[in-house]
């Protein structure tokens, strides 16, 4: 009798210590954020099944060749893109942009640096200007729609994966996978994240180098991180709103627009692109109040100003200087140096110069219409001035701007002394002119600036730089957007942008202090006129 | 002693909704100009907003009160001579403890100086509150109005000049209707009883 109760007690706290664990996994489950849950594939195609696609692949281009068998006007279809040429025509200032004309403040250009550049080209074998881009098979179909993860492109091989296993960098002991082709090519998929986050991420030559907006937080970023990328929310990947026509994305920050003007996109007044907050929220997006003030200001204050209140904020600093006249420092026994700041950051490398990097950052504010203008080589600047790489038409006064937040970026860059005109310089090769083999600044300037047909004086010098990055991600959740009074105050984040009245940073003086003294002296004048009634009424009494 | 109804009802409810509702306006105004920092500017623009909507609302039964009784022949400003002994009665003789030279009565119930500052009260500091800050509220549809031209600086200055005028007015009125009276207060307790009391 007693063994049975006890057997009983003891198999009730059996129960009980089952159901304490069960109770603190479902706690601790809903804590944690849940991990990106996989979107099951609705293709109609499972390309395990496709018989070109079982065989070994020597070269990625073979796996080109095979897509094409079915997709057969695919590569003609990047070749009329953006992400294929690296060139684009700006329709309203007619200038040729790009990363293969414009010359920006982070490497400079991609003039005679191609096979270290193009890791980041949706092709294979860009390694000089005598690459072909009318050829299909060098499509890079897999950087895009690689589901794997395990596809990369070797980062010196002109945009090449490794083939065989091989150290990266050079005699280090980390070791660059060679990815397996067919694997890759049978699991191929919409572009996820990574796919674009491989480059987009990474632009600049780092992790969050160079957009402030993207970097590889936003892999799987939590909402709060992003309100529509987020795992535990909507979960977008890029192409959600960069939608895509006929493989050309929409979106490109060199065809930036300050206000979208024909609001929700839906069938029959669609413009084909989703790339900004009107293609889904449209230009009246608060709830109507009494006070309607939020939705007035979409005529003047881009969403992304008030709902992208920090960037940089998901773990991962971005580059706010770098100052290219410090690099070539070597140590004693001429190695390279490498230095850190408190905060883990990369300060310093011989081959880059100098760096500031900054987390959780507050934009900078600008009038933005659209029409993008880059400083081109051949113009000439002014060199007792910073010198803007780009610049955007807008002000108060233009209808189709706003103002939009920017990340911007800020350093030193050589130029040439002579004729006042940026330069780029030769970086990469094994060639005694490459800056990173010989550290000679004017050999390496007067070789790029020789292939690229451009006139240098032989004269170098540094020259402080800015570039504008209009900022779109790390859209915050809508508690988290700014309160009115982060602009309207006297010192609020707008406190640079002239031009305009706002009420509770602007006043005028004058009318504030006749006003004042009016109502002072109005003060004063009863004051007074009521001390005198007390005084005369008791000497009244008095006498 | 008698005591005769000077304030009908409506009058002395207007009266004070107004008060009521120009206090907070003034209050919530300077602190959306950032002259200081009490609810915050979104609240601070939300109570303005919703005040202001209230006023013109009581404004429109104030106007069409003031027309249908024939109550605005009350500001028909006086004569010279009146306005003169009232300069006087303020500038002498409240000092050396003379009598009001005047009499309120239900038909006359300000005196020449209120008259005046009553009206252009009403003709010049009221509408041009009302007219600049309709159009500061609605900025955004002047290109609508055909009124593309119009600077936001100048109707802001407009707006704020009426209200250093009105706050000004606020102060003398106040100091007026509350230390004048035969004994303090008394023109207060009028104005909330509707009746004036008489010797």
């Amino acid at each position: 009798m007693f063994r049975s109760a006890h057997k009983l007690r003891s198999r009730h706290s059996l129960v009980f210590i089952l159901f304490i664990w069960l109770f603190v996994n479902v706690i601790s489950a809903q804590g944690a954020i849940a991990p990106a849950a996989k979107k099951i594939s609705t293709s109609t195609a499972d390309h395990t099944k496709f018989e070109v696609l079982q065989q070994e692949f020597a070269k990625a281009p073979d796996v080109t060749k095979a897509c094409l068998t079915c997709h057969t006007e695919a590569s003609k279809q990047i070749h009329k893109t953006t992400h294929w040429n690296w060139k684009i025509t700006h329709p309203e200032t007619g200038q040729v942009l790009g990363k293969k004309r414009v010359v920006n403040s982070f490497c400079g250009s991609i003039t005679t640096n191609y096979a270290r550049c193009t890791s980041c080209h949706i092709g294979y074998g860009w390694k000089d200007d005598s690459f072909d881009f009318s050829s299909e098979e060098n499509v890079d179909c897999l950087v895009c729609h690689d589901t794997t993860d395990t596809y990369k492109k070797f980062p010196t091989a002109a945009g090449h994966p490794a083939y065989v296993d091989k150290p990266f960098p050079k005699k280090s002991k980390k070791i660059w996978k060679a990815p397996d082709l067919t694997k890759v090519a049978q699991a191929v998929g919409k572009p996820r994240r990574e796919n674009c986050g491989v480059c987009h991420f990474y632009g600049g030559g780092g992790d969050g180098v160079k957009h402030g907006d993207l970097d590889s937080s936003m892999t799987n970023p939590p909402r709060t991180l992003d309100v529509h990328m987020g795992v535990d929310g909507l979960n977008f990947v890029c192409t959600e709103c960069h939608s895509t026509d006929g493989h050309d994305l929409k979106g490109s920050h060199y065809t930036s627009v300050g206000k979208d003007t024909h609001g929700i996109d839906i069938p029959g007044r669609d413009d084909h692109n989703r790339a900004s907050c009107e293609s889904c929220h449209g230009d009246k997006p608060h709830e109507e109040t009494v006070n309607n003030k939020i939705n007035d200001h979409t005529n003047k204050v881009a969403c992304q100003t008030c709902h992208i209140p920090t960037y940089a904020k998901g773990g991962v600093p971005s580059k706010t200087w770098w100052d290219w006249s410090t690099a070539g420092r070597m140590d004693g026994d001429g190695k390279h140096l490498k230095m850190k700041d408190e905060n883990g950051y990369v300060t310093y490398v011989t081959k880059k110069g100098t760096f500031e990097w900054g987390e959780n950052l507050v934009p900078e504010y600008a009038w933005l219409s659209g029409e993008i203008r880059y400083q081109e080589l051949e113009e000439r600047l002014d060199p007792n001035s910073v010198v803007p790489i780009n610049t955007f038409k807008g002000d108060y006064n233009d209808p189709g701007a706003r103002i939009w937040p920017f990340k911007i970026m800020r350093g030193k860059q050589p130029y040439d002394k002579g004729n006042n005109t940026l330069v780029i310089s030769h970086l990469f090769g094994k060639d005694s002119e490459a800056y990173w083999k010989s550290f000679n600044w004017n050999r390496s300037i007067k070789a790029a600036m020789d292939a690229a047909g451009a006139d240098y004086s032989g004269e170098y010098g540094f020259i402080e730089t800015t570039m504008h990055w209009p900022l779109s991600h790390m859209v915050a959740p809508k508690e988290e957007a700014l309160g009115c009074n982060e602009c309207h105050s006297r010192n609020g984040r707008l406190s640079e942008l002239t031009g305009f009245y706002m009420p509770g940073r602007d006043k005028s003086d004058l009318l504030d202090l006749i006003g004042w003294l009016a109502v002072l002296g109005t003060l004063g004048g009863v004051s007074l006129h009521g001390f005198g009634r007390v005084f005369f009424s008791r000497k009244r009494r008095n006498g | 002693m008698s005591n005769e109804m000077i304030y009908t009802r409506f009058e002395r409810i207007w009266h004070w909704v107004l008060a009521i509702l120009i206090l907070p306006l003034l209050l919530t105004g300077f602190e959306i100009h950032g002259d200081y920092t009490m609810l915050g500017f979104e609240q601070a623009v939300d109570t303005h907003i919703l005040f202001a909507w209230a006023l013109m609302g009581l404004l429109v039964f104030v106007i069409f009160w003031h027309l249908t009784t024939g109550e605005w022949k009350q500001y028909i400003p006086s004569s010279k001579n009146n306005l003169m002994a009232m300069l006087r009665y303020y500038g002498v003789d409240i000092f050396l403890g003379g009598g009001h030279p005047f009499h309120m009565t239900r038909k006359s119930k300000l005196n020449p100086l209120q008259r005046l500052a009553y009206l252009s009260l009403h003709v010049v500091i009221t509408p041009v509150t009302w007219a600049s800050g309709l159009l500061y509220l609605f900025y955004t549809s002047w290109g609508d109005w055909g009124l593309e031209g119009l600077s936001l600086t100048v109707v802001a200055m407009v707006h704020m000049a009426a209200a250093f005028a009105m706050l000004a007015f606020l102060i003398v009125h106040l100091y007026l209707a509350i230390t004048t009276s035969e004994k303090p207060f008394g023109y207060v307790k009028a104005m909330i009883s509707g009746y004036e009391k008489k010797e």
